[in-house]
């Protein structure tokens, strides 16, 4: 279980978290929806510790992460996969390497174990025959495809997913959502998504929770979301520039 | 106002040295840590030393030569016709001690300091270094400890390389080109150089290695703003690193003895 207490966080004067509070179950899919900027993107790495909150607390299974130190926090870490808002893959590194390399990490696998657990996700993924291929030989489909194949490789508990369609078509978009929906049905993961796509908040979410001027302001399931009575949530949703939101 | 600027300019100089201070200590701290990167570490000792061999030798031949000149220069025209062959030593002395390590230090933050921040630097604008986190590297361990480790080692082996071009180079120019005596030259050489001389070049060189890397990975793990701060990374590096020699060159030479004979 994942859970935010009073998490606050500024850069210099620009305050992006003003006390989240966020509870999400076990074997939950929580999509954390959200204006660019709204500090998404910021929140999602609290949980990884690759953010250091001003004050606030994150509980991973009980453990308060956010005062660990580097070594204690690797522990912690291998709990989570986390695919990247551009992949994120190391471009100098084939996608086999990408692949295999939290396997070299986390595990004790043989060489023929690396090779298999590789082939498998990139097959869950549905790719083959790449795995010699570059990051550049790879188009942004199937760049997301591999980042997310490197983040399950090595059966994390809980899955972060920073803006999963944004960048692809809406088809590829699609396939990438019925990917989180699959994972989350063989492998049992948590999932927290960071998107503003509300088409597949819908598709994935368990819950929704809107995250806006620094707090999460409503926490429903997608209906109780679209019924919502907040002009906020509904301005939102419906992706109109009138409302209570500020566009510009 | 002037003095709110002042306090802010000495404020971030105090930071920024903080920061790499702070980088230096992590580096030493996850140095003798598991996993060892010891493919990076290949990896970097080629990419440091071995393809540092082309630029090193044409600088250190150039230095050798020119230093060699105005040594001739210098003694046929303040000592006299004859004299020349005196300038051996001082031609080696200074090219073992001084400028080779300098020119190699120079010339290696160049080559190899900015490659570190622009590979590095695009690494965290495109969250490749969040993402070694999240697959459990430890970003100072991967990155920047066999960097530093390279350089470490490298750095010395070009300068040993740069001072036989430039000291032969030196020998070429006077006794080749010029006629200058060669029995005394080399006499003279032989005599007053000590292995010393060498040894201090070397380590002031490990010294220079060591700051090229930690610099090199610091502008790069700081890099922020797209390919714009990439590029302010990469020409920070080369400025800082190579004012770091420079300063830095002056406290060796006074930190380490001149000579070890009595």
């Amino acid at each position: 279980m994942i859970r935010i207490v009073n998490l606050q966080k500024a850069f210099g004067e620009n305050a992006v978290l003003c006390g989240v509070n966020l509870t999400i179950e076990r074997g939950e899919t929580m999509v954390v929806i959200g204006q660019s900027g709204s500090g998404k993107s910021v929140l999602l790495k609290h949980l990884i510790g690759l953010l250091k909150p001003d004050a606030g607390e994150v509980y991973i299974d009980g453990v308060e992460i956010t005062r660990l130190g580097e070594d204690d926090l690797q522990g912690t870490i291998r709990k989570f996969g986390m695919l990247f808002q551009g992949a994120a893959l190391f471009d100098s590194m084939t996608v086999a390497e990408n692949v295999r390399f939290g396997l070299d990490r986390y595990t004790r696998f043989t060489e023929a174990e690396i090779r298999r657990a590789v082939a498998e996700s990139l097959a869950v993924v549905g790719l083959g025959n790449v795995e010699n291929l570059m990051p550049h030989e790879l188009s942004g489909g199937m760049k997301k495809r591999v980042g997310l194949a490197r983040a399950i490789a090595y059966r994390p508990e809980i899955m972060l997913y920073d803006e999963p369609s944004t960048g692809i078509d809406p088809i590829r978009a699609d396939a990438i959502n019925e990917l989180i929906n699959k994972l989350k049905k063989e492998m049992r993961v948590t999932s927290v998504v960071i998107t503003h796509d509300m088409v597949s908040s819908y598709k994935i979410a368990d819950k929704i929770a809107m995250l806006y001027q620094g707090r999460i302001i409503e926490v429903g399931t997608p209906e109780e979301i679209q019924k919502s009575a907040n002009p906020v949530i509904q301005q939102f949703i419906h992706g109109q520039a009138a409302g209570p939101i500020r566009t510009f | 106002m002037a003095s709110l600027f002042r306090n802010d300019l000495v404020l971030g100089a105090f930071e920024e040295l903080g920061e790499v201070g702070l980088l230096f200590l992590k580096t030493l701290k996850n140095l003798f840590r598991r996993p060892r990167e010891h493919k990076i570490l290949i990896q970097q000792l080629e990419e440091i030393g071995v393809r540092s061999f082309p630029v090193v030798s044409l600088t250190a031949a150039f230095g050798g030569l020119v230093f060699g000149l105005q040594t001739y220069i210098g003694f046929h025209r303040y000592i006299g016709p004859g004299s020349e062959a005196y300038g051996g030593p001082i031609i080696s002395l200074g090219l073992s001690k001084e400028l080779i390590p300098i020119l190699v230090g120079l010339m290696v933050s160049g080559r190899v300091g900015s490659s570190m921040a622009a590979e590095i630097g695009t690494m965290k604008i495109t969250e490749q270094i969040d993402a070694l986190f999240s697959l459990g590297a430890n970003p100072v361990r991967y990155l920047v400890v066999p960097r530093t480790l390279a350089s470490f080692f490298m750095l010395p082996c070009l300068t040993l390389y740069g001072d036989i071009i430039g000291i032969t180079c030196g020998y070429f120019y006077n006794v080749v080109l010029m006629d200058v005596n060669r029995v005394i030259y080399l006499q003279n050489t032989l005599r007053y150089l000590e292995l010393w001389d060498v040894a201090s070049g070397l380590i002031k060189a490990a010294v220079f290695g060591v700051v090229i890397a930690v610099v090199g990975c610091w502008q790069g793990l700081k890099a922020e703003g797209g390919a714009e701060g990439v590029g302010r990374a990469t020409t920070r590096t080369v400025v800082v690193a190579s004012i770091s020699i420079l300063i830095l060159n002056f406290f060796l030479s006074k930190a380490l003895p001149a000579t070890l004979r009595g």
